[in-house]
């Protein structure tokens, strides 16, 4: 397979030598965690459909290890909100984001899911950060599919970054308890 | 599928019905639908279907905005064909301040409507067979999809949510990129659109799924009010292009395709059929155009609706003006109600408008096909599995945006 | 047989139901009927059970509201014939106070949603509707939101400085239309 294109993520910064590689379990598990992503899409309008292109032949999410759609919240690493909210919605939202399990991340595509978008109406909420906390915002109405390649990217960047104790820190227990989730 | 199974005489006394709720985010419901199923096993008894999860408010939204800025709140209703959208609302206002378009305008606007049905066709039967388990035919013709994207970011310059056109004709007249895009697509879609019959058509597995699963008759379709390839597809060959032909449409020759059952199998037959006719009738105005004298006129001559070319906005007082009055919408409109209908992705897509003469529409009322077929939906899936309810509402094409508003 | 025209259709109909016919008017290419809102269902009945006009497929319905008006609340249905391609607008007005209409789903299934929607959207009542409650908005909403009255923002956002963005001042008035 010398003429092959698949490119082998870098290796953590670590100490090298005869027979061995030693580095932190941090960087080992982020590694890990981040190139193998399984991102539950949770896609109401438009950019769903520009979804669906990135998931297609033509964009092809799977070349950066996301192509695993976990339908299941509870087997799911980021909540991909793709598309309006509307209030009615907004329940159904934070209940699948409530079930996702730890550690998980939310990536908010697009206008509307961001801010609301064009939609500043009375049954449009102004952005899913009011109910839940957002780790990436993609812009654009609707974004288009190298956008949400490089939202997902920076989510991997995000999740390769993160350290072990995060979730159990006492300013990520604040962040959940400022929108009320336990 | 309808089963042997007769549920309506079974004494339902003597059975435990469970309850079974799909959605609202139900990965096979693709959108934002809630069904709440009365099952009995795997039968279904009863559907109880909530809507609104993506209720954004559009009517009233329109009321708030200038004219020209309401055509990208109609991108977003049927955002699988947004250019037929686009359109049909340019036409409404056209209608209403009695505008008259060049020839060359018509046919190229036919020509965009008809790629954007054929990309919306292509949506909707590709996700019919990844409901019936064939992945592969949604990866081959999401290409073709892909490539009309890039006409319409030619046209446009977006993808999805198109805004494309402008009141009184086009933005821009059509590139040589552009060209060469259309004329490659009528070259090779052929072939590809082959190659995903053949996959499908005539296959065993994907006929047994389809055939019989959500059949709705003529009689009952027509009472739902139901439009477009699902009408089609129960045998009424009702088509605005053909009884009320608007843009060029009467010019064109072209067929409509019927079903006899109103089955899935017919649906997806009557989309896959209508896709070559649009590529036919795109043949058509490319013919047209080509024998035309005019060559270079792409907008109507409506000064003040039609934003002037920049260069001039800097250069011209006069043009200035109208930029900004337009910008500002304090053009005058006409005082009255139109209602206008074209044949979009799903059915007759109407525009009820009425102007007080003001800046904004006083009242805009949307038609939206989707809306008022998806009535019919518990009626159509009861009786059959569960499995086939989910395939009956993919080839009916429910698209969340247009559904709601 | 020659085909009827629209002039036929008004021509029966007013011979038909004469009185009850409150005005004809014509815009742009459509024909709109006012009736007041007891004879809806008795003429639509009419036109679908007729031999040769046969109106049978309900295009849409919607509610209008006209706050200035005498009768500021009113419906709008939209009736086309496939067999003879005519359509057909009927619009029936009534008071803030007597917000109740009789349903047409006893005609045209098809309504049932349209007016359930013209329920959440304007608060009328469908005498007789199967199902009627909110169908797009959240069920304990309290008011109906395309009533000319209520603002198209959610009234509860906090934070939007209007002086900021140059948006109208809450009392602003928009030019009225009577109908």
């Amino acid at each position: 397979m010398s003429d092959s294109t698949v490119q082998v993520a870098e290796a953590p910064p670590g100490v090298e030598g005869a027979g061995f590689f030693a580095t932190s379990l941090d960087s080992l598990v982020g590694l890990a965690r981040a190139n193998s992503l399984w991102p539950l899409p949770f896609a109401t309008s438009c950019c769903g459909i520009e979804f669906m292109s990135t998931m297609a032949s033509h964009y092809d999410i799977g070349r950066f290890g996301a192509e695993r759609l976990s339908f299941s919240a509870r087997q799911a690493d980021v909540l991909m909100v793709m598309g309006t909210i509307a209030k009615k919605m907004a329940p159904v939202l934070r209940q699948v984001y409530e079930q996702m399990a730890e550690p998980r991340w939310v990536l908010s595509v697009g206008a509307c899911a961001s801010s609301g978008g064009i939609f500043d109406t009375y049954s449009v909420l102004q952005g899913i950060d009011h109910i839940i906390p957002v780790d990436v915002y993609v812009p654009g109405c609707p974004p288009r599919p190298e956008q949400i390649i490089d939202g997902v990217l920076n989510i991997q960047k995000l999740v390769g970054e993160e350290s072990l104790r995060r979730r159990n820190s006492p300013e990520y227990k604040q962040l959940l308890a400022s929108y009320g989730i336990e | 599928m309808k089963t042997n199974f007769d549920t309506t005489t079974a004494p339902a006394t003597e059975k435990e019905y469970s309850i079974l709720n799909l959605g609202p985010t139900h990965p096979a419901t693709h959108g934002i639908f809630q069904n709440v199923l009365k099952m009995d096993g795997e039968i279904i008894v009863d559907a109880e279907p909530t809507i609104g999860y993506i209720h954004r408010a559009f009517e009233k939204l329109a009321e708030h905005k200038p004219f020209y800025q309401i055509t990208p709140i109609t991108d977003r209703m049927n955002y699988c064909s947004s250019p037929i959208n686009n359109m049909g609302w340019h036409m409404t206002v056209e209608k209403l301040i009695g505008a008259e378009l060049p020839k060359r305008v018509e046919y190229m606007r036919v020509i965009v409507m008809e790629l954007a049905r054929i990309s919306d066709h292509i949506i909707c039967n590709s996700v019919i067979g990844v409901d019936t388990g064939a992945m592969t035919g949604f990866l081959y013709v999401f290409q073709w999809r892909e490539f009309i994207y890039e006409i319409y970011e030619e046209l446009c310059g977006a993808r999805l949510t198109t805004n494309i056109g402008r009141i009184g004709g086009f933005e821009r007249d059509f590139s040589e990129t552009a060209w060469r895009k259309i004329n490659h697509l009528l070259k090779e879609l052929p072939a590809g659109l082959k190659e995903f019959e053949n996959l499908l058509v005539r296959n065993r597995i994907f006929m047994d799924r389809t055939i019989n699963c959500g059949p709705i008759s003529a009689e009952r379709a027509l009472q739902y009010s139901f439009s477009g390839p699902n009408l089609r597809a129960a045998g009424v060959d009702y088509d605005v292009r053909v009884m009320n032909p608007y843009s060029s449409y009467h010019e064109f020759e072209f067929d409509i395709p019927v079903g006899t059952n109103g089955d899935t199998y017919d649906r997806f037959m009557v989309r896959q059929e209508e896709m070559w006719q649009s590529l036919s009738i795109i043949r058509q105005a490319i013919d047209k155009l080509n024998k035309l004298d005019d060559k270079t006129t792409f907008h109507a001559d409506i000064p003040s609706f039609y934003l002037p070319p920049k260069e001039e906005v800097y250069n011209n007082m006069e043009a200035l003006i109208y930029h900004f009055k337009i910008v500002m919408g304090e053009t005058d409109v006409p005082k009255g109600e139109v209602y206008h209908c074209v044949e979009g992705g799903n059915g007759e897509l109407g525009f009820y408008l009425i102007s007080d003469g003001g800046r904004q529409p006083f009242r805009l009322h949307f038609r939206r096909p989707c809306y008022i077929y998806y009535q019919a939906y518990p009626e159509m899936i009861k009786g059959s599995f569960l499995s086939d309810a989910v395939l009956t509402m993919s080839s009916m094409n429910v698209i969340a945006g247009e559904l709601d508003a | 047989m020659e085909k009827p025209t629209l002039e036929n259709v008004l021509a029966e109909l007013q011979q038909h139901f004469g009185s009850n016919i409150l005005a004809v008017e014509q815009d742009y290419d459509f024909h709109t009927v006012h009736i007041s809102k007891q004879h809806i269902v008795t003429m639509l009945r009419y036109l679908y059970d007729h031999d040769t006009f046969r109106f049978q497929y309900l295009t849409t319905a919607c509610g209008l509201h006209y706050p200035d008006a005498e009768r500021p609340f009113g419906m709008m249905y939209q009736v086309h014939s496939l067999t003879t391609n005519l359509r057909l607008r009927f619009k029936a007005f009534t008071t803030a106070s007597d917000l109740e209409f009789d349903t047409l789903t006893t005609v045209f299934p098809a309504a049932n949603w349209m007016e359930r929607e013209a329920f959440d959207f304007f608060g009328f009542h469908f005498k007789g509707h199967p199902n009627l409650k909110r169908i797009l908005n959240v069920e304990d909403m309290d008011y109906h939101p395309l009533r000319k009255e209520y603002p198209i923002e959610d009234a509860t956002r906090y934070d939007k400085d209007d002086t900021l963005f140059g948006r109208r001042p809450a009392g602003y008035d928009r030019k009225r239309l009577q109908p």
